[in-house]
């Protein structure tokens, strides 16, 4: 290989591996336990776990049909709506962030209606949080959950209503199993994202100890007042992503 | 009490237009060239797919009128479908496989269990009650997929090409099963194939389709004795000529003229079998009333024959004897003399 390819490449495995070495370097390993079980780390471990798989309960629930409408109904606008699916995968989260609380908070577009009828406030509290979570993470979901509708061979939906079942069991018991490897894709990187979620949490739900401060806010705060906490935070960051990582290798890296 | 139908649908660039009507316990094939429709037509009756004009009835039941909008969906239908590559559920063991559809249909867990387990060592795959369909033969996943179609004791079972995805030293096999087992269905069957062999082997009655159109049923000997397509006349292999008739002889067009043994007025078919075409070095003198110049085209080794297509004015495929075609040395591509027995032509109306 010529060294033009060869000395870029280096360095950018360099650029990706450094940081890495960085953290594992400054690991205080002899005390990362206790600095894992201070009540600040653990209130912000717990709050990550309730906000992130709140988010991705949220994205399931009503993600999974929204994937089906697009892969398998003809609507007009559809790629209208699959463009604004997308849309918060490339928005800078904090912009996500501000929409909301233009959308949610109390004087907010729907917001001022949520207060007024039920009495629902979102921003600055742990739901609001599930919301500014499940809106960056959600579009991780549907994409592949669209991509594995789309792949499998609808043939077996043919023979499953040849066979009497109709169209909510047929969804049950054919669709969803056979497209259970991308759904469960979609659901470990729809949490990742929501675990590392950031911008958008903080600009919607505020950064309140114990209601809103999740793991990366947390990371944020401690770099200023507890260095160490930051770094026992940031590896257990770490150690999910590569767990996630992990999990999805097959799907990713088929042969390699 | 039977299938009656007529459906009429389009597809793309292909035209659908078929009557049909299958009486009960009647094994009718359908068989037809790739992309004649014929598993379009099996789905339609299906309901997997709408009829654009049309009428279903099953037993007197109507389940599709496009006249009325009257329509059964796929899932209420008393109809079992075998399709081409089984489409096993993949997530689903053999015996779970065949359960489903009395599960679906409202049968208890244990009882469509029970049934399930009976219909797979009615099909000798009790052994393999718990096998992922990954893990099984052909074969073995074809019998999964009748007893699975054949369960909830449909009142009309459709099969496609259930013997194309197998390989040829097994498909003899399971053909002889396959047909005991429709043997055993006493409802309407309606099988899709290709292969003439397999349509042969099975049917009660032939339904030839091409382009979208029956153009030919009957049973399988009329069929093959006397064809009315060039599909069904290769796959058969008859020589068929078509042409008008004016008493024993026919012409053909082109000034070419076939002397027949029969007696016939207007557009008939002639067919000619290859074994009755004899080939000559030299102009033959005698009996034969028809004799044409050629050449020898191509050569096939068909079991301990040899099929010889003659190019002519008369394009016509004999058998010979390896014997006589070293003998005749056809391997030349010589001029050879094509002869047919007056005697040997069968000639039906068009």
């Amino acid at each position: 290989m010529p060294a033009l390819f060869a000395v870029p490449a280096a360095v950018a495995v360099a650029f990706l591996a450094v940081p890495l070495l960085g953290l594992l370097g400054r690991t205080p390993w002899g005390s990362i336990a206790a600095e894992l079980a201070t009540p600040r780390v653990l209130e912000a471990l717990r709050l990550s776990l309730v906000c992130s798989l709140g988010a991705v309960a949220v994205s399931v629930v009503l993600g999974v049909p929204l994937a089906f409408l697009l892969a398998r109904v003809e609507f007009p606008g559809r790629n209208l709506v699959r463009a604004l699916t997308t849309l918060p995968m490339v928005l800078p989260p904090v912009v996500g962030g501000v929409a909301l609380l233009l959308a949610f908070g109390r004087r907010g577009l729907a917001g001022q209606w949520l207060d007024q009828w039920f009495g629902i406030t979102l921003p600055f509290t742990t739901a609001g949080a599930i919301l500014a979570e499940a809106f960056v993470a959600m579009p991780f979901l549907v994409i592949s959950t669209e991509a594995g509708l789309r792949a499998m061979d609808r043939r077996f939906e043919d023979a499953a209503a040849t066979l009497g079942a109709g169209r909510w069991l047929t969804f049950r018991r054919v669709t969803l199993p056979l497209i259970a490897p991308s759904l469960f894709a979609g659901i470990a990187l729809c949490w990742a994202r929501a675990l590392g979620e950031f911008g958008a949490t903080i600009t919607f739900a505020g950064n309140l100890p114990g209601v809103t401060q999740t793991m990366p806010l947390a990371v944020y705060i401690a770099l200023e007042t507890d260095l160490e906490a930051a770094i026992a935070l940031s590896l257990v960051l770490l150690v999910v992503s590569l767990v996630v990582l992990v999990a999805l290798r097959d799907r990713w890296f088929p042969t390699a | 009490m039977s299938l009656e139908a007529r459906v009429e649908l389009r597809l793309g660039r292909l035209a659908l237009e078929v009557e049909l009507a299958v009486a009960t316990g009647e094994l009718v094939v359908l068989l037809g060239p790739n992309g004649a429709g014929k598993t379009s037509l099996l789905r339609a009756l299906a309901g997997l797919l709408a009829l654009d004009h049309g009428r279903v009835t099953l037993d007197g039941q109507v389940l599709e009128d496009a006249a009325t909008g009257a329509w059964v969906p796929t899932e209420r239908r008393p109809v079992g479908f075998v399709f081409q590559d089984y489409l096993l559920f993949p997530h689903l063991s053999a015996l779970e496989n065949v359960a489903f559809g009395l599960r679906a249909r409202g049968v208890g867990r244990d009882e469509a269990r029970r049934r399930a387990a009976a219909w797979l060592e009615r099909v000798g795959l009790a052994g393999q009650a718990g096998a992922r369909p990954r893990a099984l033969s052909g074969g073995q996943a074809q019998r999964v997929a009748l007893a699975r179609a054949m369960v909830s004791d449909p009142r009309l079972l459709l099969l496609d090409e259930p013997l194309a995805a197998l390989d040829a030293a097994t498909r003899t096999e399971v053909r002889r099963d396959l047909r005991r087992h429709l043997a055993s269905f006493d409802g309407t069957r309606l099988l899709v194939t290709h292969d003439p062999l397999e349509a042969m082997a099975l049917a009660d009655r032939l339904v030839v389709l091409e382009g979208g159109r029956v153009t030919q049923t009957g049973g399988p000997a009329e069929v093959s004795a006397r064809p009315r397509s060039r599909y069904v006349a290769e796959l058969v292999g008859v020589n068929l000529f078509r042409g008008r008739a004016a008493g024993p002889t026919v012409e053909l067009g082109g000034g070419a003229v076939l002397v027949t043994a029969g007696d016939h007025d207007g557009e008939v078919y002639a067919a000619v079998h290859p074994h009755a075409v004899a080939l000559h070095r030299h102009r033959p003198e005698g009996t034969p009333r028809n004799v044409w110049a050629g050449t020898a085209d191509t050569l096939d080794v068909v079991g301990d024959r040899v099929r010889v297509r003659v190019a002519g004015p008369v394009p016509v495929v004999a058998e010979v004897t390896p014997a006589a075609a070293s003998e005749l040395r056809l391997a030349d591509g010589g001029p050879v003399w094509a002869s047919v027995k007056a005697t040997e032509v069968t000639v039906y109306p068009a």
